[in-house]
């Protein structure tokens, strides 16, 4: 994969989110998260969260499966609600939202990368990647302009009319993250991204991500248990039966 | 706009599942609406005919006529009253005489209606100029329909005996020849009757100037009569429409079951790409879509196979529609058996009401089916959505 500079990706919107209040993109308070289970019972995933995640972040949350990762990650993605405890998502409450309010958070602000890439298989690599513009409402003409603008800067402009079947894992992945990161979304949530790629594919896509970070500014936060992913993280929240355990902050600045 | 954006590709990246769908469901749009045209052209003409052979602007009937009771024949004639005289010495009213008789062909009894009407008259396309008699036979000239030919067994030229009973009861006999067989499409003017010259009628059965009913036509107005009631083509057509409206309702079953093939088509694929597609729909809703937005978007893919099956029905469709109004469909030939007038041929009509009726009404109940099974969305959970897990 070719590595190239942001040299055309636009900064202006990390650059005005610099002056926002104590640059915070996430902030949770004693956050309890209960799913019901049989017709009177309850199942606690989460037991009383605090965190702050700020902007610029290359984080993640480790830990076993069935530990809480994904339930925190889809709370913060406010695709799910906590039951208990305040969690502030980009200056919004995720617990008050209503679901066209969240769907409108999710729709500008931010991104996500799933494990199992979760591109629109019918659509092409362009119309994957366009797909978050044209919820925006954009121009064809700024849509097909950051399109291409992205799809260059990950590499993928020789692909633009393959459809996602036509495409190796590695590749889907770049498209999945093309389409988080088209949009210039202040925070990127990344579920397991490297859990269905190969040593050299999962190396790939960090260092793609660890790039748009460093350059964009942008938030990424990862649910995770793979030693590569963690490898590349600045900051570990280790989360163990729905508690986090440690969280260990590192200064790491340059590619891996 | 976006959202139709989106439908198209989803629809167009669907590819031969939708155009399948599309394909069928135009099948049953283009046949729905022929069938439909079908009949409505058949109503028309069958209409249309019986005006034109029967009834013209209206009827005067004797006060005792009652078409239903044959008992009632021989009370119900009088003589043509004097307020229609100049109508009908100037062809504007057509008298016609009925009267109750038997013919016997090849040696059997027929019960017969003979009806008298001027020879040559104009009002009605009932070819009367044969009841002329221009040879010197003594035999009285008679037209009959293909049908009563078919159930006689009489053909042009034949001679057969009639026999009648005149207006004091006594019972007579002559023979006829049939100096015509004429192909009508209205049976009341065909089955089981003997058109004669109203004149000859009139004597044999000893009613001089005397007549049943009087046919009128559009160019004069009605008169009020004693002894006659006049029935207008409304009131004398209402039994034909009945007919029609029966051979309607049988017609809508074939209606529904087009209906129902298409609509299964759709329901089927849309209740599959909600099961199979649950991925895709966590996707929608995590990069920025409400639930209901994500419904609105499958419901629409649904409906707009309808609306693409109209432009490919109306591909192929059209110039069918316009060859057949042209050409008219040929019918085969004893369809006139099953009591109602057909033509040889039925020109299917298009009237505006039938192509729009029919096209909203089938993307209406699209709409409905493509959204009964989209409204599973808004219960299903995005997070188990997004790894595709069946809710």
């Amino acid at each position: 994969m070719r590595f190239l500079t942001v040299k055309n990706f636009d900064k202006d919107k990390s650059t005005k989110f610099m002056d926002s209040k104590n640059n915070l993109i996430v902030d949770v308070n004693g956050l309890v998260k209960r799913f019901p289970i049989g017709f009177s019972g309850f199942f606690t995933a989460l037991k009383g969260i605090d965190l702050t995640v700020s902007e610029g972040e290359f984080m993640g949350l480790v830990g076993p499966s069935g530990s809480g990762k994904t339930t925190f990650l889809n709370i913060i993605g406010t695709l799910d609600k906590p039951s208990e405890g305040r969690v502030n998502v980009l200056d919004k409450n995720a617990g008050t939202l209503t679901p066209r309010q969240a769907a409108q958070l999710r729709k500008e602000e931010m991104g996500f990368i799933f494990q199992s890439f979760n591109l629109l298989p019918v659509y092409t690599v362009f119309e994957n990647v366009e797909f978050p513009l044209l919820l925006l409402n954009l121009s064809y003409g700024e849509r097909k302009k950051r399109v291409m603008e992205t799809l260059e800067w990950l590499g993928l402009t020789s692909k633009i009319n393959s459809r996602p079947p036509q495409l190796s894992g590695g590749e889907c992945q770049r498209v999945a993250i093309a389409r988080a990161m088209v949009k210039r979304p202040k925070l990127v949530l990344a579920d397991e991204p490297t859990a269905n790629l190969d040593a050299d594919n999962s190396h790939r896509i960090l260092k793609t991500m660890v790039k748009l970070n460093e350059e964009l500014k942008t938030c990424f936060i990862f649910a995770t248990h793979d030693e590569k992913v963690i490898s590349y993280l600045k900051r570990i929240v280790h989360l163990e039966d729905g508690r986090i355990v440690k969280d260990i902050s590192s200064q790491k600045s340059e590619l891996q | 706009m976006k959202i139709l954006k989106l439908v198209f590709r989803n629809l167009i990246g669907n590819g031969l599942k939708t155009w399948l769908n599309v394909f069928v469901l135009s099948i049953a749009f283009v046949l729905i609406i022929f069938m439909q045209a079908i009949l409505q052209g058949w109503d028309r003409q069958a209409m249309s005919d019986t005006v034109k052979w029967e009834i013209a602007d209206g009827q005067y009937w004797n006060a005792n006529y009652d078409p239903f009771d044959p008992f009632t024949l021989d009370s119900a004639v009088s003589i043509i009253p004097k307020e229609l005289v100049n109508q009908y010495e100037t062809g504007q009213v057509e008298p016609v005489l009925i009267v109750a008789g038997t013919i016997y062909p090849s040696g059997r009894s027929m019960p017969v209606l003979m009806k008298g009407i001027r020879a040559g008259q104009q009002l009605l396309e009932l070819p009367t100029s044969l009841l002329m008699n221009p040879t010197d036979s003594a035999d009285i000239p008679a037209i009959i329909g293909s049908n009563m030919a078919h159930q006689s067994g009489l053909t042009e030229n034949d001679i057969v005996t009639l026999r009648w009973r005149d207006a004091n009861g006594t019972f007579e006999a002559r023979d006829i020849r049939i100096a015509g067989v004429f192909r009508t499409f209205v049976p009341t003017v065909d089955a089981g009757q003997i058109w004669l010259p109203l004149d000859i009628l009139q004597k044999i059965t000893l009613n001089s100037g005397k007549a049943s009913l009087l046919v009128k036509s559009k160019e004069v107005s009605v008169v009020p009569v004693d002894g006659w009631n006049f029935k207008d083509v409304d009131e004398l057509t209402r039994p034909l429409r009945e007919t029609l409206r029966s051979k309607t309702v049988g017609q809508s079953v074939f209606y529904v079951i087009f209906l129902l093939l298409a609509l299964l088509a759709v329901f089927d694929t849309q209740t599959l790409s909600i099961f199979y597609r649950q991925r895709e729909i966590g996707t929608f809703v995590a990069l920025g879509m409400t639930k209901k937005e994500v419904m609105g978007l499958f419901t629409l893919e649904g409906t707009m196979n309808a609306i693409l099956a109209i432009a490919l029905g109306a591909v192929y469709g059209v110039p069918m529609f316009l060859y057949f109004a042209v050409n008219g469909i040929p019918m085969p030939s004893g369809t006139s058996d099953f009591g109602v007038a057909i033509a040889d041929k039925i020109y299917p009509a298009f009237p505006p009401k039938l192509i729009i009726g029919t096209i909203l009404f089938i993307i209406l109940i699209t709409a409905w089916v493509s959204y009964l099974p989209a409204r599973k969305i808004v219960k299903m959970n995005p997070t188990d959505a997004i790894k595709g897990k069946i809710q």
